[in-house]
């Protein structure tokens, strides 16, 4: 288990690492690497040269504002899960990433890495796509915002370019009104779930007006479902979720099982969502 | 008389150690720049004949330095491995090459051995061997074996490397008797060891003295030293093999030689370089060994108590593509399944098969938690047919403290007859029913059920054999600082040896703890041991230590008597000084050390008492006719048969009536291995074993595919239980019922945890579900296909 033979950059600007990556259309960018080192160390990635972000500066911020929460590419999931500022601004944010992995993971693992991995099975590209988030890009052409919509097109694959370095992702702040609910069923504590399901709600005065849902490990990208005429209309959110899905078999879990955690775990989560969207109002 | 030491919870004398990361390790051994550093190719394939290797690109690489297939291995070196245990039934035994000839029968089976200046550029070098293969149809799973559509090894009719039969009575005469009979079908998956440190050798050739040093990460380096001598063409007293720490074994590292542990030492001769050898975890799940796999068969014949009249039972056993560790799994299997029961009568079957597969050697438990499955199952099979009690069931066939020692009839394991030398197991149903509250359990289950949750008990019983011979040694010598020096043979991964056969030296010798020091696994100390298996360790060791401890004590006294001018009757060692009881006269047991050999030269202030104007009667020689210079002695033991250490373990399930996720509420175990030298210790022992029992009975499999490749083969998806998965709290109770068979009452307490897990488990989860569990692993997604198949019939 040694990779095999690699370059190693470690550039002091976006602008730097983006030339190394033009450069070699076989170079890959290093984060936190908790994907992508045991990739390498199992040979079943052997990139021609790995681009460390690690030494350009300003990388590792969160940005907490009125409008959400801005969080850079050297970030790791340990810093933002402990920002409260973070959880206040945007609570599904927290909710989602003690379900990351492990602490030692979360400790160098990034949550943009996580997102531009674009693994099925992981949580924050789900959260990023069901608050209608964006990830800011810098390539040769410059800096763009990627809509999350417009992201993830396939399992680890998104439409970001080689040479393109994701410096910051953006997850919008929750409404007033709104509440959001997570949870999960993994074999074991931390291991990638077999279905996981997120949900945001809002409501205007005692009205729900909006329910949306977001699945881990049950779609190749991360698909959000709008169950609001279901759950306003008193149906069964589950089964509405599973008409817009359709899970996969692996050697965790049958696609009959898979569809019956999401059927729970939506009704459930939707229920969490709706109660938190009511306790935060009390609050208020 | 010194505090005794024997049943106190010593702190484990290891353990600061191991804590502060001071352990070491094989590959803490010779860390420097000469070592060189092998990587294997292993064929990526379950099945296929090997046509051609071509290494020409290999040697191009800078820092490679040799490369071996198959046709570079001279005499012994090319011929299959050692088929370690033999047996009459085995008829058709086969064993791997150090590195595959023609033909590659598993995933992960040795091709070439690459030695380089480091292991990247040695992988950088096994990835430019190009192998030829012309494939063959692959074996995977039992039924697929039994089929014998296709053969694993062209000259293995059927599949079957062994069929064996043994039985106590006439049982298919007793079952068509019986008022009542009952057939089950049950399964149990495969699953391994996965200890922290995976196998690991390092070997230094001096030419300078001819000599092989070899440290290897093994359960027996007596083993490892007969094969390597062996085939190497070496004399026994030129290779030296030390066993440092080791991270845990749970089994597969009793099978040797692995390919590597020949290699290694093969290649630092010809190379004149030390050169290690470290798996990684891929190589472990693909090429080490694996356990478990098994379907059974049984008839049951009962009357109206549960009184089994007849047992009759069937079993296929996955023995992977090879069979170097013999037939023991499935014997223990065979015999272990009667566990505190004594049937009527009872028949056994089996016929281990070959598949393309990792091979199948023992894992903690060693074929006894199929058994414990397999009689537990049908205990709970009887109780439901009757509607009794399950415990009731079980007392109505328990072996009765008045009948030992009790003979079954059948051989055991170590070619022994099977009989029990001790037990109560009436009182260990007593203790575990009063501990997890068996009587009050089902107010318990009607409340959740008025909550709408689903709640379970279950319970299990097993025997395990344990302590088997041949032997053990162990060697004590006293210091003139009055320090004791203990070596035994067997090796340690982790029980804590060094802590329980120092607590029986101090209680022998009366001196402190803290100056003994246990060394084990070094052939150099003890060049005659067997190994660290089948929960032998303080029984074998343990009174080996005891007696050689003994001896010492007796040769102190008698040169200590001479000295105070007392008898040896009026002696007593206390924190080591021996003193006449009830006079100040003392002398240090370093002194007597001192005293016992006779010197002709001073080499330090305290030895000076020993040289020959000093000391001794010129009247007899120095050293007596029957006796040795030097406090030390040396002894063994050998015991005629195993002794049976029992328990019986009951948990409390609870099963999510949505998602089917499983959650362990409560896990108890009574627990008797005898005399206990250590609780602390013995509890740790069940702790491990609850937890890979929790593991066997809901989380760990190998996952095949029909094509051979083993899917799971990482941490990630060979999902052994966390600390989260494992009960917080594991209830224990003691039972201490004395071994006749050794001076310290001891039986083994290594392997017994982990037996009865899915027994108990399955039962709890078909006690709340209320439909019959017959295969183990169960995961929440089978769980939830059970359900959905009972929903529509």
């Amino acid at each position: 288990m040694k990779p095999a033979p690699f370059a190693y950059h470690r550039p002091g600007s976006t602008a730097e690492a983006v030339s190394l990556l033009a450069a070699d259309p076989d170079a890959k960018v290093l984060a936190g690497g908790q994907s992508l080192v045991p990739l390498l160390s199992m040979r079943l990635a052997a990139p021609s040269a790995l681009v460390d972000l690690g030494a350009i500066p300003d990388l590792d911020s969160i940005r907490v504002e009125a409008a959400g929460v801005t969080i850079g590419a050297l970030a790791r999931h340990a810093a933002v899960l402990s920002s409260d500022e973070a959880a206040a601004c945007q609570p599904l944010l927290r909710l989602a990433l003690q379900h990351v992995a492990h602490p030692t993971i979360r400790n160098r693992g990034t949550t943009v890495g996580s997102i531009v991995h674009a693994d099925p099975a992981a949580e924050m590209p789900v959260v990023l796509r069901l608050l209608g988030g964006s990830v800011v890009a810098e390539g040769p052409a410059g800096r763009r915002t990627v809509e999350a919509a417009d992201l993830f097109v396939g399992p680890l694959e998104t439409s970001l370019g080689h040479d393109e370095v994701a410096t910051s992702a953006f997850f919008p702040a929750l409404p007033a009104g709104g509440g959001v609910a997570f949870e999960e069923i993994a074999r074991r504590h931390g291991d990638y779930a077999m279905a996981g399901v997120a949900v945001v709600v809002r409501r205007e005065g005692e009205q729900l007006v909006e329910v949306r849902a977001g699945f881990v490990s049950v779609s190749d990208i991360p698909v959000v479902v709008d169950l609001t005429d279901v759950v306003t209309g008193g149906g069964d959110p589950g089964e509405a979720a599973l008409a817009s899905l359709e899970p996969a078999a692996d050697i965790h879990a049958t696609a009959d099982y898979r569809a019956q955690l999401v059927r729970v775990l939506t009704r459930r989560v939707v229920a969490a969502a709706v109660a938190d969207a009511s306790s935060r109002s009390l609050t208020r | 008389m010194t505090t005794k030491l024997f049943g106190e919870r010593v702190p484990r004398v290891e353990d600061q150690r191991f804590l502060r990361g001071r352990g070491r390790y094989v590959d803490d051994v010779l860390v420097g720049p000469g070592t060189l550093h092998a990587a294997v190719l292993r064929s990526p394939h379950a099945h296929a004949r090997i046509l051609d290797i071509d290494v020409s690109a290999v040697l191009d690489l800078e820092g490679v330095h040799a490369v071996w297939t198959h046709e570079d291995l001279d005499g012994v070196m090319a011929d299959p491995l050692p088929l370690l245990i033999p047996h009459p039934a085995l008829t058709h035994g086969r064993t791997q090459f150090a590195l595959a000839r023609d033909e590659v029968n598993h995933v992960g089976e040795a091709i070439a051995f690459v030695v380089a200046d480091d292991r990247y550029v040695a992988e950088d070098a096994v990835d430019r061997i190009r192998v030829t293969y012309d494939f063959l149809p692959a074996v995977v799973g039992i039924e697929a074996a039994r089929a014998a559509t296709h053969l694993v090894h062209d000259d293995v009719p059927g599949n079957v490397g062994a069929r064996m039969e043994q039985h106590h009575g006439d049982a298919p005469a007793a079952i068509a008797a019986a008022p009542r009979r009952l057939s089950l079908d049950l399964t149990i998956e495969r699953s391994s060891c996965q200890p922290m440190e995976g196998r690991g050798v390092v070997a230094r050739w001096d030419p300078d003295t001819s000599r092989l040093t070899v440290w290897s990460s093994t359960q027996t380096s007596t083993g490892v030293r007969g094969c390597v001598a062996a085939r190497l063409g070496l004399d026994l007293a030129q290779v030296d093999v030390i066993t440092p720490d080791v991270g845990g074994g749970f089994g597969v590292k009793i099978n040797h030689p692995w390919p590597e542990e020949l290699l290694v030492p093969m290649a630092a001769r010809a190379l004149g370089r030390p050169v290690k050898f470290t798996e990684d975890r891929r190589e472990h799940f693909i090429s080490s060994a694996h356990e478990r796999g098994q379907v059974h068969h049984v008839e049951v014949g009962f009357d109206e108590d549960g009184r089994v009249l007849g047992l009759d039972v069937t079993f296929w056993h996955d023995h992977g593509a090879y069979s170097p560790y013999g037939l023991i799994v499935p014997i223990i299997t065979a015999t272990q399944l009667l566990g505190p029961y004594k049937p009527g009568a009872y028949r056994v079957q089996f016929e281990s098969l070959f598949t393309n597969t990792v091979m199948v050697t023992p894992y903690r438990g060693a074929g006894r938690p199929q058994g414990c499955f397999v009689m537990e199952r049908t205990m709970d099979a009887i109780a439901a047919e009757l509607g009794l009690d399950r415990t009731a069931v079980r007392a109505a066939n328990f072996i009765q403290p008045d009948e030992f020692p009790y003979d079954h009839g059948l051989v055991f394991q170590d070619g022994r007859e099977l009989e029990y030398d001790s037990g109560d197991y009436p009182a260990s149903l007593d203790k575990l029913k009063a501990l997890i509250g068996w009587d009050g359990f089902p107010a318990l289950q009607a409340e959740a059920a008025a909550e709408g949750r689903r709640i379970g008990i279950g319970l299990a019983c097993y025997v395990e054999g344990t302590g088997v011979g041949p032997y053990e040694g162990a060697h004590v010598h006293v210091e003139t600082s009055g320090k004791v020096k203990v070596a035994i043979g067997l090796t340690t991964q982790g029980q804590g040896h060094a802590t329980v056969f120092a607590q029986i030296v101090a209680d022998e010798l009366g001196v402190p703890l803290e100056d003994v020091e246990v060394v084990s696994g070094d052939t150099r100390k003890m060049p005659y041991a067997v190994g660290t298996f089948a929960s032998r360790a303080a029984v074998m060791s343990g009174s080996a230590v005891q007696l050689a401890a003994q001896a010492v004590r007796e040769k102190a006294l008698r040169i200590a008597a001479e000295a105070l001018e007392a008898d040896v009757a009026d002696l007593e060692i206390v924190d080591g000084l021996v003193q006449v009881r009830g006079t100040d006269a003392t002398l240090a047991l370093g002194t007597v050390a001192v005293l016992s050999n006779p010197l002709r030269y001073a080499f330090d202030e305290a030895s000076k008492a020993a040289t020959q104007f000093a000391v001794g009667d010129p009247g007899k020689p120095p050293v007596a006719e029957d006796d040795e210079p030097g406090l030390e002695a040396r002894d063994f033991y050998s015991p005629q048969r195993a002794t049976f250490a029992s328990g019986m373990h009951a948990v409390i399930v609870e099963t999510d009536p949505d998602t089917a996720e499983v959650r362990i509420l409560r896990y108890a175990v009574v627990h008797d291995c005898g005399r206990i030298i250590n609780p602390m210790i013995v509890e740790g022992q069940i702790h491990g074993g609850v937890a890979q029992g929790v593991g066997g009975a809901l989380y760990e499999r190998m996952e095949y595919d029909d094509s051979g490749q083993l899917l799971n083969a990482s941490f990630m998806d060979f999902l052994m239980p966390y600390v989260t998965e494992v009960p917080d709290t594991i209830e224990i109770d003691h039972l201490e019922t004395p071994s006749p068979l050794n001076r310290l009452g001891i039986k083994g307490a290594g392997e017994a945890g982990v037996i009865p897990g899915s027994a108990a488990i399955a039962a709890a989860i078909e006690d709340a579900e209320g439909f019959p569990i017959t295969a183990m692993p169960i995961s929440p997604s089978e769980l939830h296909a059970l359900r959905q198949s009972k929903e529509t019939p």
